[in-house]
């Protein structure tokens, strides 16, 4: 026998005692009894054998008691699912109880209790109390519409409840109105469908602003919130929602002001147009957001993370306000760590001095990672700021001088960063770095370290023995470490061949016979048989001019960013990952994104009505008046669901592209002689995807001309390639060709030379092409019009061209005016696609589109998803920049397109497919 | 939306209480706070969030009690630490002081608390003087049944109907704390003035009150822009003022709750010379003695005082043997805090005063690299302000037509006040 009997009949003999007490008649003693067992539960104890016994107490007129019968209720009825049951009686009767109290306390508690068959009860009672006389019955009711979404979607939906939970939108209580509108957006969110159950009106939205004035701090939140899913009809309304909002800024409760926040910057996307609002608005988001830096440390974090978004997203509103983000001493290392990433963000050349003496204050602290951020803190100053890179340099190299080894090892990382951006420029604090070698214990460092005595051997005297130095301990050194030493090893050989012979091949032979890392093997390998077969190719390989970094590369992709600003406060804006990364299933909601700007939809609908004889503006191109010429036919794909405002600045761009375009294009393109030569000359190098030739005129109609043709563009020229065949009994001669105007300003670069065509006879020919023609908007947008004469009669037909042919050679753009021509683009002009069936990684899809003058600009790896950032120019100077995010494995693909003139989105998509699909 | 769950551990992460408000976790997860929080402590990467593979944890740490959130989706986190704090301001008021015994001994109270304060993860009623109306400690009388307040569910969700007094008064205390961070160069890095308006109200009814403040923006717009004014850089409010008439026309109304509340707060950046300034020269003969000489300087009108004066002053955690000298007040060493304390009951304005503390130190010097921690100033100013704040006038208008005695404090202190040192 051991001990453990004693817990056990104690255990028991406690149950026992709990059951007799009560079972006992007197009220008084029943109660002490409930709080006993409800004691137990509190402290873990498995309570569960009473059930019965508990929920015979539940019939009682002491308000106390019964709490903590439903309290227990909640605890034990998903283990005791049969004898819950039992419970269901007295919660209908409770939900007609006179006092609303009671009432309230049951319907909550029921919609608690995850049962089925409770579940099922629960509908009618449900039904009353959402309308209920006492507004607090109906604000618990509507609570529990969302309880019972949770557990079982479809009876909300069959029962009416959603339009119930409508109908509270609209009730005088303004309680009720927020826990309807909290109800509404959780069920909303957990949408099967993706879509969103229930839409707010322009109605309901008033009702909402109404109630907002009027409901407890939490209710204003819950408002707020289902308002930042809203996206408003038109700026009108959105500028009457921000003025109605714009007073929560001044509330108490950091909650209420982050989510009006966020609102306020949605809406701001859309009334992008008015400046003069968006400015005065700006300017008010200010003061709130740094009041914020005043509450509790946790609440601070939230509010340095979202501002973090904030800046990156609209960097003017706190630029002023460096100061507030300076550290203090008892600050929670959190806040620091936040404080000094904003720091950064904001630094620009009026405040990088103050910004630079703080970040060295820091770095003499005590925190480790508190300090080593301060010191990477200003290696980045130094490459946002370039002006300031000097100055950042000096105080780095102060920081070396206190010779505290971490801060040592951090410099040293950072100063290589810097090297990389300003070549050729700090080489002199070479000898300082050197000095410290010995002192670094840390991979990054070391690595980092031998980068720079590889990159500069040719400056450094003893390089070879430093290298040859770190060489004897290889094999205990990290990967990062090896591989930087293989390098550095092969650059100082190519840059000082003499007496390093033996150094390259001892490096070599470690990396090459001694590793088993196949990373480092393969690069041995490769130096290896380049320095063997071709040292100048090797020096060309290895020597190269590496591509510069800037400060983007900590800035948060557009797209990323533009989701989490919709939702700020959010989880989401603290981990900065959108809801999918980190919430499962279908709770993870709708993807939300910036509201687009918003065209007027009536003005398009009226303008399709006038639709201009296409004849009367023929020939005056500068007279053309922009209302006039707007065909404003629906496009179709995308841009057309997007209500983009088409008489805006996209049709600009494309007429007055094209017509200023007559002095460019024309430079860029060879003189017209001699090209056809130029096009077969260079046949063999890769070129841009031609589509295959189609019948343009049947014989049928061209009396016995029969045409099939294509286009392609080679070398920068376009061409009109066509095969003509004669079908007649008779020669054809005397060709001629015109286009009509066009979207582009497509016309022949010269008249057609063709010899006769005899009968039966087939011939090709292409007809070089230029974009100096007039210009005239078609629908759709590459069509052209074509007529050819010949000595029989004149034929006229459409063709499509494909957009291809008119994407330039210099269509690739700086990383930096990408990332800012991206952020300049609005929201509205962002068009998604999905590539299905997409075989292949980003590199051949990179290669099939560099050939057709899509260029990549970036590439990265966000959460595993690639991300092939590429831009692309027209021949009339419109830019497109695209956006390809592609799982590896995963043969679907979304491209994002944004371009001042939208519209030709659908023609780029289609192009996009066909070089996916045919090269 | 927030929370799933509400937790209350003691310091080494034991549930004391807990409420499941959605049932989408099993309550055990809390299983795994304790250990990721000391793993991330261990790493330096603590924050106020901690996520694993399914939920994420938020907490706050009071009186060594974590209150913890636990949340499957993407949850309104801001709202969440809010409520969290709101939890223990409702609870200290209940029970004076929110601790592990104070739980034990009324945790029937808190299950009915926890089950008004938030309803599916949603917070609702959390206004405690509200809550007590229904909510009580001493169980209910047998035969009278609680009935909710009309407060609850009203627009004025903080005010009861029916409350009476026999004189009614109301006492407005204006009090400035002046945050100030300089640094070892004697260069104001920040100056900041964080004011709140605190009342005290004892009204019978329904009062409606108006508030009048010499603010600029509502001077300029009625043309009195010449008259000595205040530029309130940021305002926050209590919940009982009508946000959107302030918008309008800068009126401060309201119908107060009862008894204490915050009724604003504002902030402004000032240019104002540092209250109280200080000038330290500390020479540290390294493996001997360290020496302080600290001048304080008082920078304000020669009329006001500061009373109760504290110069907190960090020194080196192995210093032994303190010796001081000084013209005035007392100084203290605090060994436990790594600090002396040079108090000063009462500081006139434009005086400046001296004090010398010399230490010796251990000829074998401590390990750990210490850091740089401020020196800190308390004060308190009274019948002043910082920015010129003034209340105009406090109009008390109920249907009954009483008349009330408004009364009015104005004190200056010190908030985050830190000059860092050499």
């Amino acid at each position: 026998m051991t001990d453990s009997k004693y817990f056990t009949t104690t255990k028991k003999g406690e149950i026992f005692e709990l059951k007799s007490e009560l079972n006992n008649d007197k009220k008084e003693k029943k109660k002490e009894a409930v709080k006993k067992v409800i004691a137990s539960m509190t402290v873990g104890k498995d309570v569960s054998a009473l059930f019965p016994d508990v929920v015979n107490c539940m019939q009682t007129d002491n308000l106390e008691l019964k709490k903590l019968v439903y309290l227990y209720l909640m605890n034990y009825a998903k283990s005791q699912p049969d004898m819950a049951i039992m419970a269901v009686n007295t919660f209908v009767k409770d939900c007609e109880d006179p006092n609303p109290l009671i009432r309230a306390l049951a319907v909550r508690t029921m919609g608690c209790i995850r049962v089925d068959k409770i579940t099922e009860y629960l509908c009618e009672p449900l039904r009353k109390c959402l309308k209920d006389e006492d507004p607090y019955v109906r604000k618990t009711a509507a609570v529990c519409v969302a309880k019972l979404y949770d557990i079982s979607s479809g009876l909300v939906e069959d029962q009416g409840f959603l339009e119930q939970l409508k109908e509270l939108l609209s009730d005088s209580n303004p309680m009720v109105v927020a826990n309807a509108v909290a109800a509404l957006s959780e069920i909303n969110e957990s949408s099967p469908t993706g879509q969103p159950l229930v839409e707010l009106s322009t109605s309901t939205i008033n009702k909402l602003l109404t109630a907002l004035n009027e409901c407890t701090e939490w209710g204003q939140v819950f408002i707020l919130d289902s308002l930042s899913n809203y996206t408003p009809r038109d700026e009108r309304e959105a500028q009457s929602i921000c003025e109605r909002i714009t007073p929560r800024l001044a509330h108490a409760n950091a909650a209420v002001v982050l989510s009006a926040v966020k609102v306020l910057i949605k809406m701001m996307e859309i009334l992008a147009g008015d400046v003069e609002f968006c400015n005065t608005l700006s300017k008010k988001l200010a003061p709130p957001l740094v009041t914020l830096l005043s509450s509790e440390p946790e609440v601070q974090y939230v509010a340095l993370r979202n501002i973090n978004l904030i800046v990156q997203k609209k960097p003017d509103i706190l630029k002023h306000e460096m100061k507030v983000f300076f550290v203090k001493y008892n600050d929670p290392i959190y806040v620091k760590l936040e404080k000094l990433d904003i720091m950064i963000r904001l630094a620009s050349q009026a405040n990088i001095a103050q910004v630079l003496s703080e970040l060295k204050e820091y770095a003499t602290e005590v925190d480790v990672d508190f300090v080593r951020k301060a010191v990477r803190a200003i290696g980045r100053c130094a490459i946002k700021v370039e002006p300031s890179a000097e100055r950042c340099v000096s105080t780095l190299l102060d920081l070396i001088q206190t010779k505290v080894n971490y801060v040592v090892q951090e410099a040293i990382v950072v100063i290589k960063d810097i090297f990389r951006k300003y070549p050729n420029k700090y080489e002199s604090i070479i000898s300082t770095l050197c000095e410290n070698l010995d002192t670094l214990d840390e991979p990054e460092a070391r690595a980092s370290m031998v980068w720079i005595i590889g990159e500069y051997a040719e400056r450094i005297d003893n390089a070879d023995e430093l290298l040859d130095s770190f060489l004897e301990g290889f094999a205990d050194e990290n990967a990062q470490v090896q591989l930087q030493l293989l390098t550095a090893v092969v650059k100082l050989f190519l840059k000082r061949p003499q007496h390093t012979q033996g150094l390259v091949q001892h490096v070599l032979s470690l990396a090459t016979q001694d590793s088993d890392n196949p990373d480092l093997r393969d690069r041995g390998f490769i130096y290896w048989r380049l320095l063997s077969t071709d040292p100048a190719a090797a020096k060309e390989v290895v020597l190269a001019d590496k591509p510069l970094i800037s400060e983007e590369t900590d800035l948060l992709e557009p797209t990323l960013l533009d989701e989490l600003i919709c939702h700020i406060s959010s989880l989401a804006s603290v981990y900065h990952k959108p809801p999918t990364a980190f919430v499962e299933g279908r709770s993870a909601g709708i993807r939300k994104t910036l509201p687009a700007r918003q065209g007027s939809a009536d003005e398009i609908g009226q303008e399709a009505t006038v639709i201009p004889n296409q004849e009367s503006i023929v020939g005056d191109l500068l007279s053309m008046d922009l209302g006039a010429t707007a065909p404003a036919a629906p496009l179709g794909g995308p841009a057309a669901t997007s209500n983009i405002d088409l008489l805006g600045g996209g049709l600009d761009v494309l007429l007055g592209g094209g017509s200023s375009d007559i002095s460019t294009a024309g430079g860029a393109a060879p003189s017209t002689t001699g090209l056809l030569g130029d096009i077969f000359g260079i046949s063999s190098s890769p070129s841009m995807y031609t589509p295959p030739k189609t019948c343009w005129l049947p014989a049928e109609k061209g009396k016995g001309m029969e045409i099939h043709g294509t286009f392609s563009r080679k070398n920068g020229q376009m061409s009109m390639d066509m095969t003509f065949t004669n079908k007649a009994m008779q020669a054809m001669s005397g060709f001629a060709v015109q286009f009509n105007k066009n979207s582009f300003g497509v016309s022949p670069s010269g008249p057609i030379t063709m010899t006769p065509l005899q009968p039966g006879q087939s011939l090709e020919y292409s007809l070089p092409l230029n974009t100096t023609g007039p210009v005239q908007r078609m629908d759709p947008l590459t069509t052209l019009q074509v007529a050819i004469k010949n000595n029989v009669d004149v034929f006229y037909f459409a063709c499509q061209m494909p957009i291809q042919i008119l994407f330039t050679e210099d269509g690739t753009l700086d990383k930096r005016v990408f990332l800012t021509t991206w952020r300049d683009i609005p929201s509205a002009n962002e068009v998604q696609y999905t590539i299905n069936d997409l075989n292949g990684n980003t590199d051949t899809v990179s290669n099939k589109m560099v050939m057709n003058n899509i260029f990549t600009i970036a590439k990265r790896n966000v959460e595993g998803q690639d991300m092939l950032y590429q831009s692309l120019k027209l021949t009339n100077n419109i830019w497109v920049l695209l956006e390809l995010k592609l799982t590896p494995g995963v043969t679907t693909a979304t491209l994002s397109l944004k371009s001042r003139s939208v519209e030709v989105a659908p023609y780029v998509f289609q192009a996009f497919e066909a070089v996916l699909k045919n090269c | 939306m927030s929370s799933s769950a509400i937790y209350i551990l003691d310091i080494k992460g034991k549930v004391l209480i807990s409420r499941n408000y959605r049932g989408d976790m099993d309550l055990g997860v809390i299983e795994k706070f304790m250990p990721l929080l000391l793993e991330k402590e261990e790493e330096g990467l603590l924050t106020p969030i901690l996520q694993t593979a399914n939920c994420t944890f938020a907490y706050i740490k009071t009186n060594n009690l974590f209150i913890v959130s636990t949340t499957k989706k993407n949850a309104n986190i801001a709202l969440v630490f809010v409520f969290l704090h709101k939890i223990v301001h409702v609870m200290t008021e209940y029970f004076k002081e929110l601790e592990e015994e104070s739980i034990r001994d009324n945790f029937v109270v808190i299950y009915e608390l926890l089950d008004e304060l938030i309803d599916f993860g949603y917070p609702q009623t959390t206004d405690s003087k509200i809550l007590q109306e229904y909510i009580t400690q001493e169980g209910h009388k047998l035969e009278i049944q609680p009935r909710i307040p009309v407060a609850v569910t009203n627009a004025v969700s903080w005010r009861s109907e029916g409350i009476k007094y026999r004189k009614n008064e109301v006492f407005l205390d204006v009090i400035e704390s002046v945050n100030l961070l300089a640094n070892s160069n004697g260069n104001v890095l920040r100056s900041e003035i964080v004011g709140a308006i605190k009342m005290r109200v004892y009204l019978s009814g329904m009062p409606e009150l108006r508030l009048g403040l010499n603010d600029k923006v509502l001077f300029e717009s009625t043309g009195r822009g010449k008259s000595k004014s205040v530029e309130l850089e940021d305002t926050k409010f209590h919940q009982c003022v009508r946000l959107s008439r302030f918008e309008i026309d800068r009126t401060i109304s309201f119908i107060p709750p009862d008894g204490e509340f915050e009724l604003m707060s504002y902030r402004l950046n000032t240019h104002v010379k540092p209250l109280i300034w200080i000038e330290s020269v500390i020479e540290r003969h390294a493996h001997s003695r360290v020496e302080y000489m600290i001048k304080a300087k008082s920078q304000f009108k020669r009329r006001s005082t500061a009373n109760n004066v504290e110069i907190i002053i960090p020194v080196p955690q192995d210093a032994d043997s303190p010796k001081f000298k000084t013209t005035i007040g007392s100084v203290k060493y605090a060994p436990e805090q790594n600090a002396i304390t040079w108090s000063i009951k009462s500081f006139p304005g434009g005086k400046e005063y001296l004090m010398r503390a010399h230490f010796g130190l251990p000829s074998v010097e401590c390990e750990d690299t210490e850091g740089k921690p401020p020196i800190q100033v308390k004060f308190e100013i009274p019948y002043f302000t910082t920015s010129g704040i003034q209340v105009r006038y406090l109009k008390i208008i109920e249907k009954s037509g009483y008349q009330a005695l408004p009364w009015v404090r104005y004190i200056t202190q010190n908030g985050d006040y830190q000059l860092r040192t050499n």
